[in-house]
Order: structure tokens, then C-alpha cells, then sequence
């Protein structure tokens, strides 16, 4: 399997801090990556390097065997990559539809896509016409997530997209991103939820101050409790 | 599953309709003040014509500030500029601006509001590459690059037109006024009015019904997003600053036929009354600016017939007024 995106010896600094401290990893293609750690680890922080929303110091980022650690985060966009950052940033004065019509760069929206995307979030559908900004935090997370795959990407940067969602919505989450992952695309996802995580990823990267500490498969994390105390801090039933 | 299936309706965004019903309370709480009813129906529409043209010159600058946090202190250039383009064409073409037909004057007026736009707009183009675009994210260096480019661009209005105030005689046709009972209503104010409001509906139209529109109203509220989306903001920002700068060119030659006189500073003066009705309307809101832009002419009107001494303040005490109720402006942006 090869990798769809790599990072090496990634460097970023964000005014006087340096955040990220050569961090080296790839990500598989038509593969789910998880990437996980404490808060304040760099998750985020290499999240926003990839998309170009804050530039590498030093070190090489290629996707798709195509440099890109110095273009810009719309051309980054242009070369297939979908985000939904953390913060779901809707744009709460526009419609669900206008947020779908924007994200959907490459032409009018595709009806069969969107009907796909209303079989996990039938809660766009019935709040089409209505303002993003009155939907409810597990909603506006869809409509994030649905503005990342309302056309198809080839890698999609997914940042907590479960923080503070209720469990239903969460199962619908992971509903969603398996179907994702079915229809080819590549996934990097930060995840805080370890139960989630352990459900979606294939492979994971555990990473503490700024640096990848742990990779492998996410099936040998979930068993090793260990492991997951020690890289983590945390025991998998603390996180169930 | 609630939140999931969306049983539930969404709760009615509340429609905030305070703001824009605040110019129609002023007009009327001002009415028993003023007394006579033909001098607050002038005064009405002074106020209306007077805020229509400060809109028209505002809007661009709103934008600007909204889309990409830029602190254009520099705006009140393509306003004079754009006047001085206008005379360009008006005064050769004085026997046109002369003849008694409506025709012919807005035959003449039409092509100096139109060069006037353009030459402001490519002002814009040169001003964003070389003045701004190296100053991005750093307001103090924008307010420093702005006014500095502002001095600039008086000094070379002086240097090719002289220190003179230049005069600019309305349209035949466009003076007077039309007269109904004992009210007097200034043919050129209706003008203005008129096209501030046209400009207005363009604005909001291509905001809210075409794609470049949902650009710049997302942009508004999380330009990194919009970015994250494949979209190129700068372009879509140089786009919207030469457009802003274009209508405050306009603006210029608005407000030039409106005091018939042009003069390098003039820009000086709006500035101000400008940055007013960005704040008060919410830095970055249309609807706001516009609102905003009624209420200063209002304000600066009525406060001038009913209170001369305070007319000076009146609109640095409206903007506080206006802030103690609402600290981000009438319609704030969501986001900021």
C-alpha cells in the first residue's frame, strides 16, 4: 500500500513557539489514520501544516508524490484535500445549502452525492434552507463534515469531529466515515474519543510534544491497555 | 436521535428589525421637534440623499474591512479622485452639462460617473498591490501606509490641478426643485437618492443571489475557511477593493455636484463620517453601513436645523450612543 500523503522532518513554528519538532509519518492511501494524543501534542497543529493554514519551517510534506509544503491552503484544497477543522467553522449567516454550494467548487451540486450525504445526516435535508448559525453543535458538525464530502476528495484532514457530540450523533459519525472510506478516500483523523477511534482507524500515530512517539495498527492499540496507558495516559475504559 | 433525524424544528432565528426601523423613529420622533412639516419633509430628504451618497462612498470600505481585516485609511483618495476625473469630462463638455434637456445632461453625466468609477477602481488595483498587500495582518503598518498614501495622492491632485477650488456647476436640468403643496423636494437629492438606493439593491442582489456574493459573505465571517475550500481570497479581495474603490469614486462625484465643488481634501473631510458609519454599522454589514449612513445624514441634518452648536459632536455622539447599545454596531458580523 502506498502512501497518499508523507510527511519528513517537519518543522512548524507559529510566531516565537515552535510547535511542531520534525514530525515523520505516512498516511496510507483508501486507508484511515489515526492521529492521537494528549491536548496541546501537535494534532491540530499538523492538521493546519498539511493544509497550508500555517507553514512549515523546514521538513517535506508530498501527496500524491507532489510537493506541498510550500503552496498555498487553496491550492492545497485544489489538489483534492477536504478539512473540517475542529471549531466545524460553518458559516453561520449563509444556508445549509449555500455552505453545500460553496464547498462544492468544482460545479453545481451533484443531486446523487447529496442524497448519499443525506442517508447519514437526514438533518440537512429538512434544515436545507435554514441558517447554519441556528443549527445545533451536532448538526453543524455534519454540515462540516458533509462540506468536506460534498464532492469527492482523495484525503480528507478530519479534526475531533466527535468532541462534545452525543452519542448518537458519534454512531452516525462513524457510520459515515466507514462509507467514506469504502468509496476510496484517505482519512486522517484526530480523535480524542479512543472508543471512536478504535471503531474507524486502520492505523494510528500517537503523538506527544510535537513529535510522532507511536505508530502502527490500531487493532494492536486497542488490545495492548498498556500501551494506551502509556501513550495516552488513559485506560480504554476510561474513554468508553 | 432528536439532533440526528431533526424531529424537531429549528428554533425562528429571531429577525433583528430595530436597526433598520431606527432611521423611520428618528425621522418621526424628530417631526413635533421640527414643527413645520415642509421643513422636516426637506430636511427628510436632505437627510435621505446626503446618507445615500455617504452609503455609496461607505460600502466599499465596510467590504474591505470585512473581508480581509484591512484598516483603508486612504479611502477618501479615490473620493476625490474620483471627482477630479469627473470635471475631466464635465467641464469640456460644459455646453452639454448646460443644455436645457435631461438628455443630453445625463448623456454627459453618465460617462464622467462611469470614467470616474474606472479610474478610481484601477487606483484600487495599484493601491492593494503596493500598499496593503505587504502590510496584511498588521493593522498599525495599514493605518500608517493608508494615511501616508492618502497625503500622497492630495499632494498629486494639487500638483496636477493646482490649489484652487475647482467649481462643478450642476446639470441644468438636475437644479431646482419639484414643488408638491409647500414642499420643496431638490431634483438632484431624488437623483441621489435614486442611485444610492440602485446601488444598494445591486449590492445586496449579487451578495445573496450569486456565487461571488456567498464568497465574499463567507469570507466575511472565516476567510481561512473559505480558503480551506480551494477559494483564492486575495483575488476575490482585489476584486471587492477595486469595486469599493470604483463606488467611492462615484461617491466623489456625487458629492462633488452636490456641493458643485472640487477640492483635493475633500476626501479628508468624508473620511471620517465614513469610518463612522462602518463602526456603527457593524464592520463589514451592508444592511448595517447602510443603516448607519441614514442615521449619520439624519443625525448631521436634523442636528444642524434644531441644535447648530452640536452639530459639530453630533456624530461622534450618535457613534457613542450607538455603541453603548449595541459594542460591535448595528448588525455585527457574526464572527467578529
Amino acid at each position: 500500500m502506498t502512501d497518499l500523503l508523507t510527511l519528513s522532518g517537519v518543522h512548524t513554528h507559529v510566531g516565537r513557539y515552535h510547535i511542531l519538532h520534525g514530525v515523520d509519518f505516512g498516511v496510507a492511501e483508501g486507508k484511515t489514520t489515526m492521529l492521537l494524543g494528549r491536548n496541546g501534542a501537535g494534532k491540530t497543529s499538523t492538521l493546519r501544516t498539511v493544509m497550508g493554514l500555517w507553514q512549515a519551517s523546514s521538513g517535506q510534506i508530498s501527496l500524491d508524490g507532489q510537493r506541498i509544503e510550500a503552496s498555498t491552503t487553496p491550492d492545497i484544497a485544489r489538489l483534492g484535500v477536504g478539512y473540517v477543522p475542529e471549531s466545524m467553522a460553518v458559516f453561520s449567516d449563509l444556508t445549509v445549502k449555500e455552505n453545500l454550494v460553496l464547498a462544492a467548487r468544482d460545479g453545481p451540486l451533484d443531486d446523487s452525492r447529496l442524497e448519499w450525504i443525506f442517508g447519514f445526516f437526514p438533518a440537512l435535508r429538512k434544515f436545507w434552507l435554514s441558517r447554519a448559525g441556528a443549527l445545533s453543535g451536532g448538526q453543524k458538525q455534519m454540515l462540516s463534515i458533509a462540506r468536506a464530502i460534498v464532492e469527492p476528495r482523495k484525503l480528507l484532514l478530519i479534526d475531533e469531529p466527535t468532541k462534545g457530540l452525543a452519542p448518537a450523533i458519534v454512531v452516525a459519525l462513524i457510520d459515515c466515515f466507514a462509507e467514506i472510506k469504502r468509496r476510496g478516500a484517505t482519512i486522517l483523523l484526530v480523535e480524542q474519543n479512543f472508543h471512536a477511534a478504535c471503531e474507524i482507524g486502520d492505523s494510528v500515530l500517537v503523538m506527544d510534544n510535537g513529535r510522532i512517539v507511536h505508530r502502527g495498527e490500531m487493532a494492536d492499540l486497542a488490545e495492548d491497555v498498556s500501551l494506551q496507558e502509556k501513550l495516552l495516559g488513559l485506560s480504554l475504559e476510561a474513554h468508553q | 436521535m432528536t439532533e440526528l433525524a431533526a424531529s424537531e424544528a429549528l428554533p425562528r432565528p429571531k429577525r433583528d428589525v430595530l436597526p433598520a426601523l431606527l432611521p423611520a423613529i428618528l425621522a418621526l420622533a424628530m417631526l413635533p421637534l421640527i414643527g413645520s412639516p415642509s421643513s422636516w419633509v426637506t430636511l427628510t430628504v436632505a437627510s435621505l440623499a446626503m446618507g445615500m451618497m455617504i452609503f455609496i462612498m461607505a460600502s466599499g470600505l465596510t467590504l474591505v474591512f470585512g473581508l480581509m481585516d484591512v484598516l483603508n485609511f486612504g479611502h477618501g483618495a479615490f473620493i476625490a479622485v474620483g471627482a477630479y476625473v469627473a470635471t475631466l469630462v464635465l467641464l469640456p463638455l460644459a455646453p452639454w452639462v448646460q443644455a436645457d434637456s435631461l438628455w443630453i445632461n445625463l448623456a454627459v453625466l453618465a460617462p464622467a460617473a462611469l470614467v470616474a468609477m474606472a479610474v478610481s477602481g484601477a487606483l484600487g488595483l495599484v493601491v492593494e498591490r503596493v500598499l496593503i498587500l505587504p502590510v496584511y495582518g498588521q493593522h498599525l503598518k495599514q493605518i500608517l501606509m493608508t494615511t501616508g498614501g492618502l497625503i500622497v495622492a492630495e499632494q498629486a491632485l494639487y500638483a496636477l490641478w493646482g490649489p484652487q477650488i475647482i467649481p462643478l456647476p450642476l446639470p441644468t436640468s438636475l437644479r431646482g426643485s419639484f414643488i408638491i403643496g409647500d414642499v420643496a423636494i431638490a431634483k438632484y437629492r431624488l437623483l441621489a437618492m435614486l442611485l444610492g438606493l440602485g446601488v444598494f439593491i445591486g449590492i445586496q442582489l449579487v451578495l445573496n443571489r450569486t456565487k461571488i456574493g456567498l464568497l465574499i459573505r463567507a469570507g466575511v465571517e472565516n476567510r481561512e475557511m473559505v480558503e480551506a475550500l480551494g477559494y483564492r481570497i486575495r483575488r476575490l479581495f482585489l476584486g471587492v477593493f477595486m469595486v469599493g474603490s470604483g463606488l467611492a469614486g462615484l461617491g466623489g462625484v456625487m458629492w462633488a455636484l452636490y456641493r458643485e465643488q472640487v477640492h483635493a481634501s475633500m476626501g479628508d473631510d468624508l473620511t471620517v463620517l465614513i469610518f463612522i458609519v462602518v463602526i456603527i454599522g457593524g464592520l463589514g454589514s451592508i444592511g448595517g453601513c447602510f443603516i448607519g449612513a441614514l442615521l449619520v445624514a439624519m443625525v448631521a441634518n436634523y442636528g444642524g436645523f434644531l441644535l447648530p452648536k452640536l452639530a459639530l459632536v453630533s456624530n461622534i455622539l450618535l457613534m457613542v450612543a450607538i455603541l453603548m447599545w449595541r459594542p460591535r454596531g448595528l448588525y455585527a458580523v457574526t464572527s467578529r
